[in-house]
């Protein structure tokens, strides 16, 4: 239909697809679980492969193809990672396509353990996660991981794509089976990842195969007892409107414009919430009260020029200016005066360690949280998270691709809001100050003011609090001891 | 189809970039915009323009001139400069000037390399920039859906592929040490169709290279080169056959092939790239020198 428009009524096409939504999503599986087949095919179908790549995947699908189809779908995409082979062979690839709905990114994250941080990486600007499951095989360890690390990065949509029913003779028992035992392990889950609570909000399943193209693109006439929707259909209509927080208006200054003397706004891309001309504000950590005068947003259109706007909504890119004189710099935040927050300097977060060399106590790291960088101390890991089987393990470091729960010391107090609330002000990375890399990924779960400073423990407390953790590490018992 | 409180995917697009340029202008000293003229440019510096309005973008554009760029290009780029009131700088590497390099004799290759990626390291360390922000997209070409949004460069300018920074959620880091440098591409999750759609919407000027009209034309290894002036050797110009063409590419003169066309308006553009299913980089002779030559250059310092 869409390129019916294109040849006929170009205006038209335009028309409608300046009103097209963006979709973010993760790939989960191992090669084998045929997720190079299924993207080579969603490529493929969304006419995304050009004349000149496809006459090389058709000759290759002639030479290596395992398939007796005219075209390896999988060499679409394979034949793109060939260069991984020689060397970039850990790394997201990201891919593009659109339907006449949507327009689509798709973060290509290979599946295996040692790349739990590849997959964080992807996973943290997705929307969904395709979770492909080898219909033979059913729920594997990998699975869970990728579960886990999905819901722990706050994805809010599931699909669990079961993958090669054609294999399985297209059983109905078999689909049932494995969304009964997805689901139980999902329950399991969501006691385990008891930090982010409700996460998720929808989990669907969907019988495929990607390699005869079953329920893909097109609904599958193999498989008359499945009355949901395709693939691609789903992924066009799945609600997402709904998943940016536009309650709480977050808005971390970025960057001061002042051009001339005259003007002074703050330019800064709104985390989560709206916002209005004259709403009361106020700038944390400062807790200095205004009200927004101008939200300015060069408009689509017009010559650039000066163009106000009422009302703005994340994620926009804007520039506020307020009524009053204020001392504000980069790394403040600017929130309704009605919900104001509480400043904090100690937050609990989950930390996914991503560097070679290990979480080290008490030395100092930076954080760059949203707009805001300062130093941190981890003061302890509460524990670390078996990515496979959830187990929570004591321990006093952190290594690549390792998961824990760590308690942080910040330099200063600054507005904190758990992940699972807002990603925008949530989450945070953590950078070598001597070597500069991004070291890990961390997510908020709680904050606090450290008032832990003023309270003075008695030696029996200490006593007891030691062989409680020694003894008890299954309780999560935090230390009270005072670092040297 | 889209709430009232959502963007579209264009609006996304565009303040994912804006924010990108103002992380760069409020995280270091020396930053530079890479300025090539084409269509990437084109909206990557009208995406400045909107990130720091009112003011200007605090930062200058680059331009490498490789001296043997459209004649129009260049008229183009001195009247948007001077529309818009922002700060060019312009380079060339005086010793190709001296070498006279002409890439109908020294062939593309060397070309490339002594008035493009010399010249660009040139420019980079005369200015000692240290982020430079360049108009590359994820979907133009296979070893660029790996980079990063931000990507460091050691002391030497050049890119390991294998060791770069993990990118998460919309958090930059920024940190380098003196002499490192980043490249930053703010147009990434843009695509092709996606670049010509924002044209159209906002209404932003293109060099009219890219629209259909009768030009002369000689073909050249199977390209359709265009006669820009008379540093084209005679007997090649005298075979010149005037054709209605236009480019999907901007770069040397010599070296960017047309592609036959009658696409007059920005509609018909995008139509006929639709339409037609080949790559926009298939009149680019300097990606086919050899295989994975992208990767190549990237990695000695080329964009």
């Amino acid at each position: 239909m869409g390129q019916n428009l294109v040849a006929t009524n170009i205006e038209q096409y335009l028309k409608e697809h300046e009103n097209k939504e963006l979709l973010r999503f993760i790939t989960c599986g191992s090669v084998d679980d045929g997720k190079s087949t299924l993207i080579g095919r969603l490529l493929y179908d969304s006419k995304t492969v050009l004349e000149d790549q496809l006459s090389v995947v058709k000759r290759e699908s002639k030479k290596y193809g395992t398939t007796n189809e005219e075209i390896d779908f999988a060499l679409l995409v394979d034949g793109l990672q060939s260069e991984r082979e020689q060397g970039i062979t850990i790394d997201v690839a990201y891919r593009f396509f659109a339907t006449d709905r949507r327009k689509y990114i798709i973060a290509d994250t290979p599946g295996h353990e040692q790349y739990t941080r590849n997959m964080v990486t992807g996973a943290s600007t997705a929307n969904l996660a395709v979770i492909l499951i080898d219909a033979r095989k059913g729920v594997l360890t990998q699975t869970k991981r990728h579960s886990y690390i999905v819901s722990l990065l706050g994805i809010k949509h599931i699909v669990v794509a079961i993958n090669k029913m054609d294999i399985v003779g297209y059983s109905k028992d078999v689909y049932e089976n494995i969304k009964r035992d997805y689901l139980q392990m999902y329950e399991k889950l969501t006691k385990s990842l008891k930090e982010f609570k409700d996460s998720i909000h929808t989990i669907d399943f969907i019988p495929i195969s990607a390699l005869k193209g079953d329920n893909v693109v097109q609904k599958s006439t193999n498989i008359q007892w499945y009355e949901g929707k395709a693939l691609l259909e789903y992924l066009d209509t799945i609600e997402i409107s709904k998943d940016i927080n536009q309650k709480d208006f977050r808005f971390p200054v970025q960057y001061v414009n002042r051009p001339n003397l005259d003007f002074r706004g703050f330019a800064g891309t709104i985390a989560s919430g709206s916002v209005k001309v004259k709403d009361e504000i106020t700038v944390l950590p400062s807790g200095k009260k205004s009200k927004i005068k101008e939200i300015i947003l060069p408009s689509i259109g017009s010559d650039s020029k000066l163009v106000s706007i009422q009302e703005a909504f994340a994620p926009m890119a804007v520039t506020l200016t307020l009524e009053d004189e204020i001392d504000i710099s980069r790394g403040d935040m600017i929130v309704h005066s009605k919900d104001c927050l509480t400043t904090s300097d100690t937050i609990v977060a989950m930390i996914v360690w991503m560097d070679e060399k290990p979480l080290e106590l008490e030395i100092e790291y930076e954080i760059k949280r949203a707009t805001t960088s300062l130093n941190v101390i981890f003061e302890e890991i509460i524990f670390k998270k078996d990515v496979n089987s959830w187990e929570e393990i004591k321990t006093d470091t952190l290594e690549l691709n390792e998961i824990g729960k760590c308690r942080l010391s910040l330099t200063r107090e600054i507005a904190c809001d758990p992940y699972n609330k807002i990603k925008g002000t949530g989450s945070f990375i953590v950078i070598d100050k001597i070597t500069n890399h991004t070291v890990a990924a961390g997510m908020i779960i709680d904050a606090t003011k450290s008032d832990k400073k003023k309270r003075v423990y008695t030696e029996a407390e200490i006593e007891l609090n030691r062989y409680i953790r020694k003894h008890f590490p299954e309780w999560g018992c935090i230390s009270i001891e005072e670092k040297k | 189809m889209i709430d009232k409180k959502q963007l579209t995917h264009l609006k996304q697009l565009e303040a994912e970039s804006i924010y990108i340029l103002r992380e760069v202008a409020a995280q270091f000293e020396n930053p530079v915009m890479m300025y090539s003229i084409g269509k990437d440019s084109s909206v990557m510096l009208h995406l400045a323009m909107k990130a720091f309005y009112p003011g200007k973008p605090p930062f200058p554009l680059l331009h490498v001139d490789t001296l043997w760029k459209f004649k129009e290009m260049i008229e183009f780029r001195d009247k948007r400069v001077k529309e818009l009131g922002v700060e060019l700088i312009i380079h060339t590497n005086p010793e190709g000037i001296k070498m006279d390099i002409n890439p109908f004799i020294h062939g593309s290759k060397l070309h490339t390399d002594i008035m493009k990626t010399q010249a660009l390291k040139q420019a980079l360390n005369k200015g000692k920039f240290d982020a430079i922000i360049g108009g590359a997209r994820r979907d133009e070409e296979k070893s660029r859906a790996k980079e990063r949004i931000f990507s460091f460069r050691d002391y030497f300018h050049r890119w390991d592929p294998k060791n770069q920074r993990p990118e998460l959620w919309n958090i930059y880091n920024t940190k380098i040490n003196k002499g490192e440098s980043v490249r930053v591409f703010p147009l990434s999750n843009w695509t092709e169709l996606d670049i010509w759609q924002y044209i159209y919407l906002e209404n932003i000027p293109i060099v009219p290279l890219y629209f259909a009209k009768k030009r002369p034309i000689v073909e050249i290894d199977g390209a359709k080169i265009m006669v820009d002036d008379e540093r084209m050797p005679k007997h090649l110009r005298e075979k010149a056959k005037i054709e209605k063409v236009r480019f999907r590419t901007l770069g040397c003169y010599p070296l960017t092939g047309a592609v036959s066309s009658n696409a007059e308006t920005l509609p018909e553009i995008i139509q006929e790239m639709l339409l037609s299913r080949n790559s926009e980089r298939e009149g680019r002779i300097i990606d086919k020198d050899q295989e994975g030559s992208m990767e190549k250059k990237k990695i000695e310092g080329y964009f």
